[in-house]
């Protein structure tokens, strides 16, 4: 299996056209960080931002033909390298061919932050440690992957109606999330943990639950240059690299994303990305997106909790400090 | 005032953190002698000593190759402790730091305390025979088996060879007059008893016997200090926490206030990025000499709680990185709640009743079929749950524990009966019965009561009797399976309905132990006349309505004025 998307990484990857390589600045312990988009350009200075901040020192992304200038925004940055292709995401197993050819060649023996330009990592003592203090961690305790839950941020009132600057932190306008309604199974097969639920499943798959995007990934990982991902960052080979979990009733270390999708780009998003049917399952998640926010959806209630920090959602058991004090 | 303390540094890694640690201890006129693993480069090398190269007491010892868990490093600690009796005559106490061992007070607040110690040797020092925290199983062995190579070099072979010696029980002898002993490496000796070790005639035979210990820097000195201290005082002067694996906590930034708070002299193991501390300790203070006594308890609470994190996690969690097996969740629920079956069937109002009267939520069937009947019917309710029978239904397990998650700190009263969402196998009543949290009072055969009073079509009553009654009979078997763990109390209904105002006043005593003076009234049953003759006419048509007792065709009403006590 292993050997099957390494060698569909490979053959993909030819399809990358360097257009501004940096990684020969690439230090032996450099923290990466690797991202796919496509037409992202109003959401880069923030993203860029927020990830120098914690501390990742080279930016290695693949612009699959953005048409809005993300590509070039991209180039002039100095710790940033970008390989560009026209051909299809979703041939390309909807970009993690990509990913996982560049980190083949890039990320052996490095630690990788793989996440999508709307994911904003959060882990334990973010506000205080830097990336490298947690890696640094995992290296003395021998781990190889550090586990997170995507936790869906949304605004108060309809998605459609706040725009968000560019360079403004999306969760000024997002700054809401569902704190115990995800659903945990697991999955014996690559033995992961598969979990659903949040505002996305009351709110666009109330019906078909089993439908529902799959909210648990796997983003931070000691490359080798023999594992691969899978599925998005949900789960990759080997199967060990999937255990971030604790099964004898404590509690690992994990973190969470921050996911910013419900923001008013997510409207003119939906449309078109139901257009180009470059999504998983024929973009059933964006058709469904684009019906409910036609309604002007306000996945808000009062139940929703307002995001302060990372504590707050240790406290509510979002993610966990497990035995890092 | 002379030299009286003297450090010896072991160092690997982050040398510029070593050297400003040097700096600091010498600049209070302490001498230091710096062992550099023989891994570390030259380039590496020259750089740390040309950036010590103006302190003329700092000196640089023999380089060892070390391998973690090997005698490599008692060999660098030996050289190191050599160099000082011998080049610093005037040390009258060594000090052992690593590199990432960070001084918290200033060296004379230190010197001022040994002096308070005469003639005495800080080092953890415990029988190997009397220890609970070595990991990875192996204690006594240590000393008994052979350890050629380094766990670390090649786990695989390691584990064969302890494997190998343990099936043909191969043990060496400790040499005579030895006991095992282990303990922190980070020690303070006096020079008599370090010399003592040193110069021992035995030494060749000693260190011949520890080359082939396993983690000997853990024991060696341990051990050895038994034969010639005179006063050992079994502690490390180190501040150090070991989590669940044995691995050394580490120190960051946002533990500043409580590193100070402990008043220890030297904390380790310290993050070589922790530039405030760094900063903070090891800029000279002018508060003038301190004779306070270290107190590390309250770090000691810190990172206990988080090794308990670690081990035994928070009940009635299941989340990203906690999903335990089934009977291993320490903890199936995060607190207790109440099920009650045939309740609302009975009474007039049951939900209202219990809410007024007892300090807690009370919903209505939660998992009923078309939807789930919060408090109040909300369509959402705490967390984010939905009352959508179909979200809820795909996971009922995660339904329940994620709504008892999120009500922390507030009781969940909930009605459940034949007629609501089971899950495959019972699943969810299981999960329920074998839960410590669960109170769960049943009031078997109630469910009829709605079909009587619903008049509707007969045949389809009675089936609709027959369906419940198989679904109740296979959940009371649940219910009085030996692997029971919740509070389980089942009356039927002919039973119940005698004395109604016992049980409700034996249950209520649970919910809300300190409340009684509120139940006054119990809440008005159901009008039940009709409801012996609707029984026998299940009966005339052929179903046999077992599970609500011997119901009287005609019953007589209980006293209308009963009241609790």
């Amino acid at each position: 299996m292993r050997k099957r998307w390494l060698a569909r990484a490979r053959l993909k990857g030819r399809a990358l056209k360097p257009v501004q390589d940096r990684t020969a600045a690439l230090n032996a312990d450099s923290l990466l960080l690797f991202a796919t988009l496509r037409d992202e350009r109003a959401r880069l200075p923030y993203f860029l931002q927020y990830y120098r901040d914690l501390g990742v020192e080279q930016f290695l992304f693949v612009d699959n033909g953005s048409e809005d200038g993300s590509c070039g925004y991209l180039a002039a940055q100095p710790d940033v390298s970008v390989w560009s292709t026209h051909s299809s995401y979703k041939s390309a197993r909807f970009g993690m061919d990509w990913i996982n050819a560049l980190l083949r060649r890039y990320a052996h023996g490095r630690w990788a932050l793989v996440v999508d330009v709307d994911e904003f990592f959060l882990y334990p003592f973010c506000d205080t440690r830097p990336l490298r203090a947690l890696t640094d961690w995992l290296d003395d305790a021998g781990l190889r992957s550090f586990g997170t839950m995507i936790l869906d941020m949304y605004p108060k009132g309809a998605v459609s109606d706040q725009p968000c600057a560019e360079g403004q932190n999306p969760f000024e306008i997002a700054n809401w999330f569902d704190s115990g309604n995800y659903a945990i199974t697991r999955n014996h097969q690559y033995r992961n943990l598969w979990i659903q639920g949040g505002p996305r499943a009351r709110g666009f798959f109330a019906d078909q639950p089993k439908a529902g995007p799959a909210l648990n990934k796997v983003p931070l990982i000691k490359w080798d240059r023999s594992f691969a991902y899978v599925s998005s960052t949900h789960m990759l080979l080997p199967r060990g690299l999937n255990l971030t979990y604790d099964t004898l009733g404590g509690e690992k270390a994990s973190g969470c994303l921050l996911h910013a999708k419900f923001l008013s780009s997510l409207t003119d998003k939906a449309t078109e990305e139901l257009e180009r049917g470059q999504h998983y399952e024929g973009g059933r998640e964006y058709r469904a997106y684009a019906e409910v926010l036609e309604d002007r959806t306000d996945l808000w209630n009062k139940w929703s909790e307002r995001f302060i920090n990372w504590r707050q959602l240790e406290i509510m058991g979002l993610m966990s400090k497990g035995n890092w004090a | 005032m002379s030299a009286r303390l003297g450090f010896i540094m072991l160092v690997h890694t982050a040398l510029d953190r070593a050297a400003q640690v040097a700096r600091f201890v010498a600049a209070s006129g302490s001498p230091v002698v710096i062992h550099v693993d023989a891994r570390v480069s030259t380039a590496q090398h020259n750089q740390l000593s040309a950036a010590l190269a103006d302190l003329p007491d700092v000196q640089f010892s023999r380089r060892h190759r070390c391998e973690w868990g090997t005698w490599s490093l008692v060999g660098a600690m030996q050289t190191a402790a050599r160099q000082m009796l011998d080049e610093f005559p005037k040390v009258q106490r060594v000090y052992a730091l690593s590199g990432a061992c960070l001084p918290l007070r200033p060296v004379a607040d230190l010197e001022a305390w040994l002096r308070r110690h005469p003639d005495t040797d800080f080092i953890e020092s415990v029988n190997v025979s009397d220890v609970n925290w070595t990991k990875g199983g192996l204690s006594e062995e240590r000393f008994t088996l052979q350890f050629p190579i380094g766990f670390k070099r090649n786990k695989w072979l390691f584990d064969r060879l302890v494997d190998a010696q343990r099936l043909l029980r191969i043990t060496r002898e400790v040499p005579d007059g030895l006991t095992p002993h282990i303990g922190s490496q980070w020690w303070c000796l006096t020079r008599q008893t370090l010399d003592a070790i040193l110069t021992d005639p035995m030494r060749p035979h000693y260190d011949r016997y520890f080359k082939r210990v396993w983690i000997p820097d853990e024991s060696y000195f341990q051990t050895l200090v038994r034969l010639h201290a005179r006063k050992i005082e079994s502690r490390s002067p180190t501040l150090g926490k070991f989590d669940h694996q044995g691995r050394p906590h580490v120190f960051y930034d946002d533990h500043l206030q409580l590193l100070r708070r402990s008043e220890c002299f030297m904390a380790r193991k310290v993050w070589p990025g922790a530039d405030r501390l760094y900063t903070h300790f090891l800029t000279p203070r002018d508060s003038g000499p301190s004779a306070t006594e270290p107190q590390p308890s309250r770090i000691d609470r810190h990172f206990a709680r988080a090794t308990l994190q670690r081990i035994r996690g928070r009940a009635g969690l299941y989340m990203a990185s906690r999903f335990p097996v089934k009977n291993r969740e320490n903890g199936k629920t995060a607190e207790p709640y109440s099920v009650f079956q045939g309740f609302t069937e009975v009474f007039q109002d049951f939900e209202g009743w219990l809410a007024a009267v007892a300090n807690c939520r009370v919903h209505g069937h939660l998992f009923a079929p078309h939807k789930a009947e919060f408090a109040g019917r909300e369509k959402i309710f705490t967390g984010g749950l939905s009352d959508s029978a179909s979200l809820r239904d795909y996971n009922p397990r995660a339904f329940l524990t994620n709504l008892l998650w999120s009500t922390r700190g507030e009781r969940q009263c909930f009605q459940f009966g034949p007629g609501d969402t089971q899950g495959p196998g019972f699943d969810l009543l299981w999960f329920m019965a074998s839960d410590s949290n669960a109170q769960i009072s049943v009031i078997s055969g109630a469910w009829a009561v709605p079909l009587y009073r619903s008049g509707k079509d007969f045949a389809q009553l009675r089936r609709e009797a027959a369906r419940l009654q198989r679904i109740e009979t296979k959940m009371l078997e649940v219910l009085h399976s030996p692997e029971v763990r919740a509070r389980i109390r089942i009356w039927t209904m002919a039973e119940f309905l005698e004395n109604p105002a016992e049980p409700l006043h034996l249950l209520f005593d649970e919910i809300a132990p300190h409340s009684q003076a509120r139940l006054i009234r119990i809440p008005d049953l159901v009008d039940l006349s009709g409801f012996g003759t609707f029984l026998q006419e299940l009966r005339n048509q052929g179903m046999q309505p077992v599970l609500m007792g011997d119901f009287p065709l005609n019953p007589i009403s209980p006293d209308p004025s009963h009241r609790m006590k």
